[in-house]
């Protein structure tokens, strides 16, 4: 009898976790496995023949300075993504919750980036900036800027950046939207009768409430700017100039699906397993204790 | 419409057997869009038309990348199509794939149709036969830098538009003179490595990299950060610097601006002919591309950009009989004199470069020879056969990026050219690991 109820007790849990497990399997474990197999060989492209050299993709990769670097430019790159979608679109999700009449406009009009294909995306933002024929580069040369993002690593990194950030914004937007929607209005309208002005209260009752939603879009911001945008780097700067827009990613990407450099391609892959991996970690960590549920 | 009687046909030809096992079908795959594309379908038609034993099916599969990506990852999955288009930086690649392509030289050979190498451009043909002279691919669409001029921008800037542009050094001073005369916009150009650096390499007979730029062996190495290479770049290095030289971009962007009428010079390829003659609302000439005097041993001859039709392993015997007739008709000297003429490229055999003489086609399209010369005025040399080197594609990538850092004034010649070798080899010797 008791045996019966522990055999009953695990399959059904078994069962009903199932799907997931052989998701994961199927679409990560399985993949992720490949790579790192994949990652101790240099194939052709053909798949006619391998050569086994253990550790030498990485050492490959480590020696060149130009992939050190993309680590820094990855991290550079993630953080402004994440800072220029996250505060406007808390900026304009404060402004929209305030609003009593229209604010149904408003929220369509900011949640429509989001439609927008990143590599679309990318291609209106680089005929704006076109070098000739951009409008914005056209006003910049009026004001006596000389815009040239193809030369420029600076103003290379600030358009894909930018790029990047807009269509995010009003992801970030419909979520900070609906937690200040879920924001006592006791509370705040308590604070405004002990007189706390409308800035003392966002900081001080706001934003703490804000804070899961904050982390979590902390979290999917930076997976963001690390998976998802090799679409818009590939329109814009195609990772120049001299590498200053390749991120681990955009790199994986030209390595493997256009240069047919696969050995090297699976060992990035093992390299941003790892660095995300670690990151996941540090974030839950350490961020997550000044979260408040 | 065409697309439609050949899909037709395609689906008629599956579900019938009769028809079936009447006709045998050959798979095309290639990179061609638009007008190019048009061309493309119309060449199978007639040749579907011409016989009834074989039936010839064209897809497109993207952009020269694209394509290339989709007939490797199609022959990994068993699924590769007869032909595969692929581009010139794809040579060394589809060369060291021994037992998914299949030379055309054998091709021709077991297929019976008539093929005589010798009737091919030497400068064309070069790119894709061996060292010993057999055929691989079959040169299909080819192209050659040249320079293009912007008369009404010469004028102008107060410049003589029949001035001497044959050297460089007769550039310089016109650019001078352009940049006095107000031009905002000198010089622009399209594919910088390919013109700046490869073809510049073949045109003063200099080597790009070791062991004939590759043909010899996969033991080669970069040898772009020499004298005559660094002397130009820097050159053009100080041109940018003086607002001379605008630098667009690593494709061709830079024709957006010479076609609207603000820049004065170009380097683009011979196929940017058709783009501009439709587009440009100012007289335009054809010159040859500059050398510079006393470096090297120019002119030599210049080097083709563009595809060659590849034939893949893993058919049916029978298949490749169809192979070699459709491979033997798009040689024919009519099939190639009309492409030639629709297109700006290059014809691929001497009897179709005649036959566009005979027809008058040069007088009346002046400027459109001077590519064709360009490339046949010298017997090739080990410098100016062409370049087959793996990764190739990386490779351009990493001296886009280290011209960039000369145009922006980051590096010097020198410096930068001697990085793009380390960097390159490192790629070089990686495939060879690979490939060896």
């Amino acid at each position: 009898m008791e045996k019966r109820v522990k055999f009953r007790g695990w399959l059904l849990p078994a069962l009903l976790i199932a799907p997931q497990v052989v998701i994961s399997a199927v679409f990560f474990f399985y993949p992720a496995g490949q790579a790192i197999w994949q990652s101790l060989f240099i194939p052709d492209p053909f798949g006619l023949s391998m050569q086994y050299v253990g550790l030498g993709n990485f050492e490959f990769l480590l020696s060149d300075p130009f992939y050190r670097a993309s680590f820094v430019t990855t991290a550079i790159f993630s953080i402004l993504v994440t800072l220029c979608s996250m505060i406007p679109a808390l900026f304009l999700a404060v402004i929209a919750d305030r609003l009593i009449k229209g604010s149904g406009v408003y929220r369509t009009l900011l949640i429509w980036p989001y439609a927008v294909a990143p590599a679309v995306a990318g291609v209106l933002w680089l005929f704006m900036f076109n070098t000739r024929v951009g409008v914005v580069s056209w006003y910049l040369g009026q004001l006596g800027y000389d815009w040239n993002h193809v030369l420029n690593g600076g103003e290379a990194m600030g358009l894909v950046v930018i790029a990047s950030a807009w269509g995010r914004i009003s992801y970030n937007f419909l979520f900070f939207f609906a937690a200040l929607q879920a924001v006592p209005k006791s509370v705040i309208e308590a604070a405004a009768i002990d007189g706390a002005h409308f800035w003392r209260r966002f900081w001080t009752i706001v934003l703490p409430l804000l804070s899961p939603t904050t982390f979590f879009l902390l979290v999917v911001n930076i997976v963001y700017s690390f998976f998802e945008t090799f679409g818009v780097i590939h329109t814009i700067t195609g990772g120049g100039p001299q590498q200053t827009t390749t991120i681990l990613v955009y790199k994986v990407y030209s390595d493997g699906f256009v240069s047919q450099d696969l050995g090297s391609s699976s060992a990035q892959s093992v390299i941003l397993l790892i660095v995300v991996g670690l990151l996941t970690v540090l974030q839950f960590k350490f961020i997550e204790k000044r979260v408040h549920y | 419409m065409r697309k439609s009687v050949i899909g037709a046909l395609a689906v008629s030809t599956m579900l019938s057997p009769v028809v079936a096992s009447a006709q045998t079908e050959v798979q095309f795959w290639h990179a061609f869009t638009g007008r190019l594309g048009e061309l493309v379908a119309a060449q199978v038609e007639e040749f579907n038309a011409s016989q009834s034993d074989y039936v010839v099916v064209q897809s497109h599969k993207g952009n020269y990348s694209e394509t290339l990506n989709s007939g490797i990852a199609a022959f990994r999955a068993g699924e590769q199509p007869h032909i595969l288009m692929v581009f010139e930086v794809g040579t060394a690649t589809m060369m060291s794939a021994q037992g998914a392509t299949r030379p055309v030289f054998e091709v021709m050979a077991q297929s019976g149709a008539t093929f005589d190498p010798e009737a091919y451009i030497g400068s064309v043909k070069g790119y894709y036969t061996t060292t010993d002279g057999e055929m691989l691919s079959l040169p299909f669409n080819s192209s050659t830098p040249v320079l293009w001029v912007n008369r009404n921008a010469f004028e102008a800037a107060g410049v003589d538009p029949d001035t001497d542009l044959s050297t460089w050094q007769a550039v310089g001073d016109t650019l001078e003179a352009l940049k006095a005369g107000g031009s905002e916009c000198p010089l622009v150009t399209a594919w910088q490595s390919w013109i700046h650096l490869e073809n510049f390499s073949a045109y003063h007979d200099v080597p790009f990299a070791s062991q004939d730029n590759g043909f010899a062996g996969l033991d080669t190495e970069l040898m772009l950060n020499g004298a005559a290479q660094v002397a130009h770049l820097t050159a053009m290095g100080e041109w940018a610097q003086d607002g001379k030289f605008i630098y667009t971009g690593r494709r061709n962007e830079g024709g957006a601006n010479f076609r609207s009428g603000e820049c004065a010079l170009f380097t683009e390829s011979s196929a940017g002919y058709a783009g501009i003659k439709a587009e440009a609302e100012f007289d335009f000439d054809v010159r040859p591309l500059p050398y510079w005097e006393g470096v090297g041993n120019g002119p030599q001859n210049t080097i083709i950009g563009g595809a060659s039709l590849w034939v893949m392993e893993g058919h049916e015997e029978d298949e490749y009989a169809g192979v070699g007739e459709f491979l033997a008709f798009l040689s024919s000297s009519d099939v190639q004199a009309q492409w030639h003429q629709d297109t700006g490229y290059l014809p691929i055999t001497s009897a179709a470069g005649d036959a566009t003489r005979a027809a008058g086609f040069y007088e009346e399209n002046p400027g459109t020879d001077i590519a064709v010369m360009q490339m046949t005025a010298n017997e090739p040399t080990a410098n100016s056969k062409g370049l087959r080197l793996g990764s190739f594609d990386q490779i351009r990538g990493i001296i886009d990026e280290e011209l960039e850092a000369i145009w922006a004034g980051d590096k010097t010649a020198q410096e930068a050219m001697d990085s793009a070798k380390q960097r390159g080899d490192a790629l070089l010797r990686r495939f060879e690991a690979a490939n060896g």
